[in-house]
């Protein structure tokens, strides 16, 4: 079996998710309906609804359903873009972070190419967080011009918490709505939408142990957002389409269990991160980790992740010897037609263009082991040493 | 061994993969990205480097069930083939932009960061064979003459060839088409790619005039006389009638071709038919696929891709080979490779710098 150490991509199941999900899934009703199956379906979600608002702080009208953390961002950004817009012409300034996913930073480059919309990017420090003081003075620049402020809890690549209580203070100071992805937070570190004074959050069931292709956006019952897909009216008029309800119980289980679980599973996940952490970066090969990192963390930095920069080599050789030697990782950042980019949030940390290629991102989750790190560490020194062989073959000139 | 298929997105490459692995070598699928914006070309049926090759490929590597991985190589390609080819032209020589590609990229880069990585070879969809011999390994022409492609890998050394390899040689590529349709891959009945895979469109000399700029001059006939005129002479390759646009007829009415490009004096030189029968050839930039020649030697020769073998005696000075053709060639330009074969073996290869007719024969 190989060493599957890229839960930031995506997750193993939850067993109990699956008998969750396979159960509803034979059952019949359209939650909208209503006859007896239609209100047994409805039952199910509603009180799927209710499990998932508790766990986070949330009130249950404040769930919305949608497809996933993408279509929970767009909804967001976009729908809350267009209606601020719509109300007041003049707003239409957008305060992004700049190592935001690029389900949110799409989004905005979308905005501004065909709807008007102006960016302000939020800039990071070397750990890749933002500082309140920025977010201040960006809306302080012009206050009655930003529709909306948007910065992610945690972030994908290199794991950087940031500091979401203090940004949506800032931003409430001038009734100025603020966004937080927040699919790689929940279930590593505690989210409590209430507490935190987001307005709008988005999750995704998938990196929890639920199941793919169901996500929640958070919004709080005055967010005033532009539906995206037009139809039956469901889920507040925001999200229209049939609810998934095997898909919704399912995640139900999923959110309950994780933010059920947090603390031994951050304590775990944090001690086999150092373990990793350590291991690689006392190699030798000059490893070091990206972002805030300290033994035992568990609120700076997403306990989870472990983000390493390997001198003189591709990301993509690394990935490919690690592969071929049973361990699942990933570089962390997106490709192009396939071709892997340095990564738009190392760039924006201000690590060098050549640095950024030798980016590895192994992330942890809650079916990894000891034996898991131990494999990684075993089969490291060798992938490193033929990835720089071969990223100097490639720099010398031809035959 | 461990080897990696290199995998365009077409029939080819993909039932070479295929064959690799059924030999029971460990075989990883690699895409190269060739071009510098793949989005650019993402309209384009044409060549290797668009998105839905990659894709294509991707879907192939996924069916047999082995790694794939795209391999950004642009910034190689385009300063040893796209630089090179424009170079080429500008210095009034017809490159070939695809046995360039082969000897610095596919058999090259791509091979040399293979051979890093820990892999023991590369194999291509490259219809062509290699044999064992009695010096070791030898290359040479495939089954199929039309889809032949020893040509484009004359350029390979001895050390290449030794890890490289050809699974299609031995197959006609009506059959190769067969065999990945009961393979069940989607590409089966993908077309050929064809032309020059950086100029999308087809259009060479309007993409050399986009790179190199109008460059207006004369074309004049052997006795020096303008008989029109032209945007570049970079874009014009000798052997060629058709776009001369020439204004001044001749007397007899006779077709004319280009005869020679002098980049120096930006002229283009035409004159009737006979004039371009040449039969010595002079190349430099030799590869021997094994022991050069030892004094005058009887071959074959090809002078361009999928052109007729001619029969010749070759000799060579060490950097030099001189070609006396049994019969005068006709469209024989600088730049063009001329390859040498033994029966079906591929001798070596050079690339010409000079033509010209020896007087005692006649036409």
């Amino acid at each position: 079996m190989p060493v599957y150490l890229d839960h930031a991509a995506t997750t193993a199941v939850l067993p109990a998710v699956v008998e969750r999900v396979a159960e509803q899934m034979g059952g019949l009703g359209n939650a909208s309906s209503l006859h007896t199956a239609g209100r047994a379906s409805r039952r199910v979600v509603e009180e799927s609804r209710e499990t998932i608002a508790a766990a986070l702080g949330a009130r249950p009208s404040e769930v919305v359903f949608t497809s996933g953390g993408t279509e929970a961002d767009n909804l967001a950004v976009v729908g809350t873009y267009r209606r601020r817009r719509a109300d007041d012409p003049s707003r239409n300034r957008l305060l992004v972070s700049a190592v935001e996913h690029h389900a949110v930073l799409d989004c905005v480059e979308h905005l501004v190419a065909h709807e008007g919309a102006r960016v302000t990017w939020l800039e990071v420090d070397g750990e890749g967080r933002v500082d309140p003081g920025t977010v201040r003075a960006a809306i302080e620049q012009q206050p009655d011009d930003v529709a909306l402020v948007s910065v992610m809890w945690a972030n994908n690549e290199v794991g950087t918490v940031q500091p979401v209580r203090e940004i949506a203070a800032i931003a409430h100071e001038h009734d100025i709505p603020f966004h937080t992805d927040a699919v790689q937070a929940v279930g590593q570190i505690p989210v409590d939408f209430g507490e935190s004074g987001a307005d709008l959050l988005a999750l995704t069931g998938h990196k929890i142990g639920g199941p793919l292709g169901v996500g929640v956006l958070v919004a709080r019952r005055d967010a005033a957002l532009e539906p995206l897909t037009y139809g039956g009216g469901q889920e507040r008029q925001i999200r229209s389409g049939t609810l998934d309800t095997p898909a919704i119980a399912g995640l139900a289980v999923a959110v309950d269990h994780a933010v059920g679980h947090l603390h031994e599973h951050a304590a775990h996940l944090a001690s086999l991160r150092d373990k990793l952490v350590h291991g690689a970066t006392a190699a030798g090969y000059g490893i070091t980790v990206s972002g805030p990192y300290e033994v035992g963390d568990v609120t700076r930095r997403l306990p989870g992740n472990a983000h390493l920069r390997v001198p003189d080599c591709e990301g993509d050789s690394l990935l490919y010897l690690l592969d071929a030697a049973g361990v699942e990782c990933s570089t962390g950042s997106a490709c192009q037609a396939g071709v892997p980019q340095p990564s738009h949030v190392l760039l924006a940390m201000g690590v060098p263009e050549a640095q950024a290629r030798g980016a590895l991102r192994l992330t942890l989750g809650h079916t990894s082991t000891d034996a898991d790190v131990e494999a990684f560490l075993a089969a490291l020194p060798a992938a490193v040493e033929r990835a720089q062989r071969a990223h100097r073959a490639s720099r010398g000139s031809g035959r | 061994m461990r080897v990696v298929a290199a995998m365009s997105g077409g029939v080819d490459s993909a039932v070479a993969a295929a064959r690799m692995l059924d030999a029971g070598h460990e075989v990883v699928g690699v895409h190269l990205a060739l071009s510098q914006s793949a989005a650019t070309l993402r309209e384009s049926a044409r060549g290797c480097c668009t998105i839905e090759d990659a894709g294509d490929a991707r879907r192939v590597a996924d069916r047999l069930g082995i790694p794939f991985y795209v391999w950004d190589m642009a910034e190689r390609f385009r300063e040893d083939v796209v630089e090179d080819f424009v170079a080429e032209y500008e210095a009034g020589r017809t490159p070939n932009p695809c046995l360039r590609c082969n000897e610095r990229i596919k058999f090259a880069a791509l091979l040399d960061k293979a051979l890093a990585l820990g892999f023991d070879a590369v194999a291509t969809g490259h219809y062509a064979q290699i044999v064992q011999g009695p010096d070791g390994r030898e290359l040479h022409r495939a089954v199929d003459p039309a889809k032949d492609q020893s040509y484009v890998l004359g350029v390979l050394t001895a050390d290449q060839l030794a890890r490289s390899f050809f699974p299609l040689g031995d197959t006609a590529k009506p059959q190769i088409r067969e065999e990945a349709a009961a393979r069940g891959f989607a590409v089966a009945k993908k077309p050929d790619s064809h032309d020059i895979c950086f100029i999308a469109d087809g259009d060479t000399k309007g993409w050399l005039t986009g790179r190199l700029g109008a460059q207006p001059g004369p074309i004049v006939d052997t006795d020096g006389e303008q008989v029109g005129e032209h945007e570049g002479a970079f874009a014009y390759t000798v052997g060629q009638r058709r776009g001369l646009g020439l204004k001044v007829p001749r007397a007899d009415h006779a077709k004319r071709y280009v005869v020679d490009v002098q980049p120096r004096t930006n002229t283009v030189v035409v004159g009737t038919e006979e004039l371009l029968g040449v039969d010595v050839v002079r190349g430099d930039h030799l590869r021997w696929c094994g022991n050069p020649p030892t004094g005058e030697a009887s071959y074959g020769a090809q002078l361009r891709a999928h052109g007729e073998e001619v029969p010749c005696r070759a000799s060579t000075d060490g950097t030099t080979v001189t070609v006396r053709l049994d019969h005068r060639v006709r469209g024989v330009a600088p730049g063009q490779s001329v390859v040498l074969y033994d029966g079906t073996r591929v001798v070596g290869s050079a690339t010409i710098t000079s033509t010209g007719r020896s007087t005692s024969r006649p036409l």
